[in-house]
């Protein structure tokens, strides 16, 4: 029996007096739940300072990292079409609208050039606050285009994924783009340069299946999800418990499948390093 | 008499039909040379039990094939002659059919294109080509029964011909896990293309797949680097290659194997991203919505050929695929044979780039004025 009894269940503030810290200040780790500023959040590449989880960043982030002002957008008036007229419990039209609002990107996927330690680079980098990063028409479209100035400049690629897979309202178009960005990788590789495919968090269905899989060399950041059917869809296929850490780019790794794991903090030495050796490739031999 | 087809194949047939009770007749031992001969019933599906399976929609014909079987044994049984009624019921029931199938809804197809008694590759492979033998494995790791593949004889050119394969009852529908391939299946698949690039022969693949199979060790065996893998060797093959939807084609699992110079799907048969009910459930959060998503995910090959992304359909017979396999087959066959026909002649290098620049054209978008853009510039 305690001393005390509380007298009203609950909180009792109500919701217009509660008081609301800005946000962005501070920022609370989804793994260890900690508590870091901003500030020190983005000072450490974007990962956790107490436990280097690695948080979802999108296409500016990433841009910023590797290349910090200076790059230039490539293909950046391409946006979305509807062309099965396409509805679920929204219309995909409205949708796309209210992602257009919402995020500020035209579509999952941007384009950018740059130089990292004076060696050019083409970087496609997934934005998955866009409809999950799901992978339509535009993102095959705009991978298809990075490659051509790639075949046309012999420049490097780089394809950020960080995608849920196709993009269900477009539906066999979708698909197509699996077929469509393998077909013109090969041309990358005919033409002898190189393709390098960076899987983030996470990295699932017809992305992993096409693109992501095909880099000369693949490889991804720390214990981001990366696998073909999504953990959900396996569990209820077998019913039974998915072992720990299935799907992580260490059970990758493990199995063979990844070329290397990068910290985010090691990213842009290490694609340095990549150009500066790949920049001696005795070209289309 | 020396039979056409492998040995060991016809073993291995014989074998899993002792295990697993393959439907129909099996297959006759030469008492000579020991091959043996397949029985053309083997992967014939037909009606289960001697009797029809009725999809829901059929069902206005299911009580007319009633009243046919009842009418004909009062003629057996009596003196009546029921020789007019008979033939004014097969009437009836030729026109209530057409009717039904001149206006089949996407659901529809969908439930046709999974039809029990659909012929499945084998079947289809048996009856189109004069000699096949089945080859197995993909050399790294083992042997996919939801894919068989092999070399035949097709109008008398040798072909590499592989697809998915389903079961036809239980036992042989575990066996063949759904026609769900694992990794080993679709490499086995590209084991069997880089051999027909070798030695120039075309290829010919048959699709009809529920999707590739979600499980732990396909993950562990590299599911999505297998069919990425596909895709990337399919697009450079240097030899002709064919696809042809004859079922199902949910998703990576059936353009895994479904890249090609000309692709074909049967008049009811399915193509897309995501199979109906999946669709259902993510987008509309609930089991119940497939007939609206079928709908919505323009699916049937009618909406595939309208949007450029297939280059024809193949006619199936009044009823479907199933009602007459045989001649399914044939019209299969004469198909294949007339789209291999334009292929072979195109230079290899042609053949590769045309591919390459059909899929490179697929897909629809628009572009925005530059200067309402969210982001800056374009090139």
């Amino acid at each position: 029996m305690g001393w005390f009894k509380r007298l009203k269940e609950g909180i009792q503030t109500a919701t217009k007096y509660k008081k609301e810290a800005p946000d962005g200040l501070w920022y609370k780790c989804k793994r260890c739940s900690e508590l870091s500023t901003s500030k020190e959040v983005k000072a450490n590449f974007h990962k956790c300072p107490k436990c280097n989880y690695h948080i979802r960043i999108g296409s500016a982030e990433y841009f910023d990292l590797l290349f910090g002002e200076d790059y230039e957008e490539l293909f950046g008036n391409l946006i979305s079409k509807d062309v099965l007229e396409f509805s679920d419990l929204k219309p995909y039209k409205e949708r796309l609208a209210q992602q257009h609002q919402k995020t500020g990107l035209l579509d999952a996927i941007r384009v950018a050039k740059g130089k990292i330690e004076e060696h050019s680079i083409v970087v496609c980098c997934m934005d998955f606050t866009f409809i999950g990063g799901s992978m339509g028409a535009v993102v095959g479209e705009k991978i298809s285009k990075a490659i051509d100035h790639c075949l046309e400049t012999h420049t490097p690629l780089l394809i950020i994924s960080k995608s849920g897979g196709a993009r269900m309202m477009e539906a066999a178009f979708s698909l197509m783009q699996m077929a469509k960005t393998s077909a013109k990788l090969t041309l990358m590789a005919r033409a002898g340069i190189p393709y390098f495919s960076l899987m983030t968090d996470p990295t699932t269905g017809g992305v992993t299946a096409s693109y992501a899989m095909l880099g000369d060399l693949n490889f991804a950041e720390p214990e981001a999800l990366i696998g073909f059917a999504g953990p959900r869809v396996i569990k209820e296929t077998i019913k039974r418990d998915l072992p720990e850490g299935f799907q992580t780019s260490e059970f990758l790794l493990e199995h063979g499948f990844l070329d290397f794991i990068v910290d985010r903090k090691d990213l842009r030495k290490r694609l340095a390093d990549l150009l500066i050796m790949f920049s001696n490739a005795k070209a289309g031999s | 008499m020396y039979s056409p087809f492998s040995i060991l194949t016809k073993r291995i047939i014989k074998n899993s039909e002792k295990i697993f009770g393959l439907a129909g007749g099996g297959a006759g031992e030469c008492y000579l040379c020991g091959s043996t001969t397949l029985n053309k019933a083997v992967f014939r599906n037909g009606p289960i039990n001697g009797t029809m399976v009725f999809l829901d929609f059929e069902k206005p014909l299911e009580s007319l094939y009633e009243q046919l079987e009842k009418i004909k044994q009062v003629g057996e049984e009596g003196d009546l002659d029921v020789t007019v009624m008979v033939e004014e019921l097969e009437e009836k029931i030729r026109r209530k059919r057409e009717e039904i199938y001149n206006n089949l809804t996407a659901w529809q197809r969908v439930q046709l294109s999974r039809h029990p008694e659909r012929p499945y590759t084998l079947f289809y492979i048996e009856q189109m080509c004069d000699r096949f033998v089945e080859l197995f494995g993909d050399r790294h790791y083992g042997d996919d029964k939801a894919i068989v593949g092999g070399l035949a004889t097709f109008e008398g050119q040798t072909i590499v011909i592989m697809g998915h394969q389903k079961g036809t009852n239980t036992k042989t529908r575990q066996y063949r896990n759904f026609g769900m391939a694992n990794p080993e299946g679709y490499r086995k698949a590209l084991r069997l293309m880089k051999l027909a690039e070798r030695f120039g022969f075309p290829v010919v693949t048959l699709i009809d797949t529920p999707g590739a199979y979600p499980g732990i060790e396909a993950e562990e065996r590299g599911q999505a680097e297998a069919i990425a893998r596909n895709l990337f060797e399919m697009a450079q093959l240097k030899v002709p290659i064919v696809c042809v939807v004859i079922g199902e084609g949910a998703s990576g699992g059936a353009i895994g194997i479904g890249l090609g110079d000309k692709v074909y799907m049967l008049e009811n048969t399915w193509y897309s991203v995501i199979s109906p009910e999946s669709c259902s459930s993510i987008l509309w959060r609930s089991w119940d919505y497939k007939e609206k998503a079928a709908e919505a995910l323009k699916l049937t090959a009618r909406d595939m050929l309208s949007f450029g992304l297939i280059d024809g359909i193949i006619k199936e017979p009044l009823g479907g695929a199933h009602s007459d396999p045989e001649a399914m087959a044939e019209i299969l066959k004469n198909h294949i044979v007339k789209t291999l026909g334009t292929l072979t002649p195109i230079p290899a290098d042609e053949l590769v780039m045309n591919r390459i620049n059909k899929y490179s054209s697929m897909g629809v978008y628009d572009t925005v004025p530059e200067d309402e853009e969210v982001e800056e510039e374009s090139a």
